[in-house]
């Protein structure tokens, strides 16, 4: 005879649960990213117009960090992998 | 400093002392980001499997199961120890270590190889006794990427605030950090011109 387990796997993930919720890049501030540097990345990576980078670093400096993008878990996920690779502090998230 | 150039590049005059600089900066990045405590498949499960194998054909399956089972549930690697590495590579997931464990299985090898790429297209640039440096509008990425990762490491190590300045002025002289700060200052000002070169 055996004991079921008292707790089970649900086999879903909070993700699952609230679908239409998408996913977000955030950029954080940090003291040692130049501010033209973190530019230039958000027009690079992205192809944002000078414009809209500027705006975003202005908010990562001010406001401590910013959503500088939108979409999938994979496609926020692909963003932070290259976002790292220039060196910049970003992570992933769901908007609530 | 660095100056456009057709082409979308940037090119700068390096004397012998800032070039010998910029070497020993770079070492130790790329030092940083070998990565010792990545685990090779062990030769004892190796042996383990092949006993198996050998025991029936149908361990066959086992093995490719027990493989499947060890992959998913090895211990997805953690936020570096060293605060420069955990600033070089950090956690994808702010509050959540599981997925940011699960993301750094799958993707931290790979930073670190990109960056140590970085690194290696700065130090094969640059002249062995100073001179004009030539990037092509790749290199000069990579050079800006490589530059920062510099960056951050003194950054952290020096633990620089946004006032680096203030920091800066406040610092006696004879402070054994003197030095490491205005280097500091000098990459900032590199950088900085690097980006307005190629940034148009």
């Amino acid at each position: 005879m055996s004991v079921a387990p008292a707790e089970v796997d649900l086999p879903w993930s909070a993700e699952e649960i609230t679908p239409d919720k998408p996913w977000l890049t955030i950029v954080w501030n940090d003291p040692v990213n130049l501010m033209s540097y973190v530019t230039y990345v958000f027009e690079h990576v992205f192809g944002y117009p000078r414009r809209k980078a500027e705006k975003l670093m202005l908010d990562v400096h001010h406001k401590g960090k910013a959503v500088v993008a939108s979409g999938t878990r994979e496609a926020m996920e692909r963003n932070v992998e290259v976002l790292h690779g220039y060196g910049l502090w970003a992570t992933v998230k769901q908007d609530v | 400093m660095f100056r456009p150039i057709k082409g979308g590049g940037a090119s700068i005059w390096l004397s012998p002392d800032e070039t010998t600089l910029l070497r020993a900066l770079v070492a130790p990045v790329v030092e940083l980001l070998n990565d010792p405590a990545r685990p090779a498949p062990s030769a004892n499960t190796a042996a383990e499997s092949a006993d198996l194998a050998d025991a029936a054909e149908s361990a066959d399956l086992f093995d490719d199961l027990e493989k499947m089972f060890n992959e998913t549930a090895a211990e997805p690697p953690k936020t570096p120890a060293d605060p420069v590495l955990a600033r070089l590579l950090p956690d994808a997931y702010q509050d959540d270590p599981d997925a940011a464990g699960e993301f750094r299985k799958y993707t931290e090898s790979s930073l670190r190889e990109a960056k140590k790429y970085f690194a290696q297209t700065l130090l094969e640039t640059l002249p062995p006794e100073g001179g004009r440096v030539k990037l092509n509008a790749d290199q000069a990425r990579d050079w800006l990427r490589a530059l920062n990762d510099v960056r951050l490491m003194f950054g952290v190590r020096l633990e620089v605030t946004e006032d680096f300045e203030d920091q800066l002025a406040a610092l006696d002289p004879n402070d054994p950090r003197f030095a490491a700060f205005e280097v500091y200052g000098w990459l900032g000002t590199l950088q900085e011109s690097l980006v307005w070169a190629i940034a148009r």
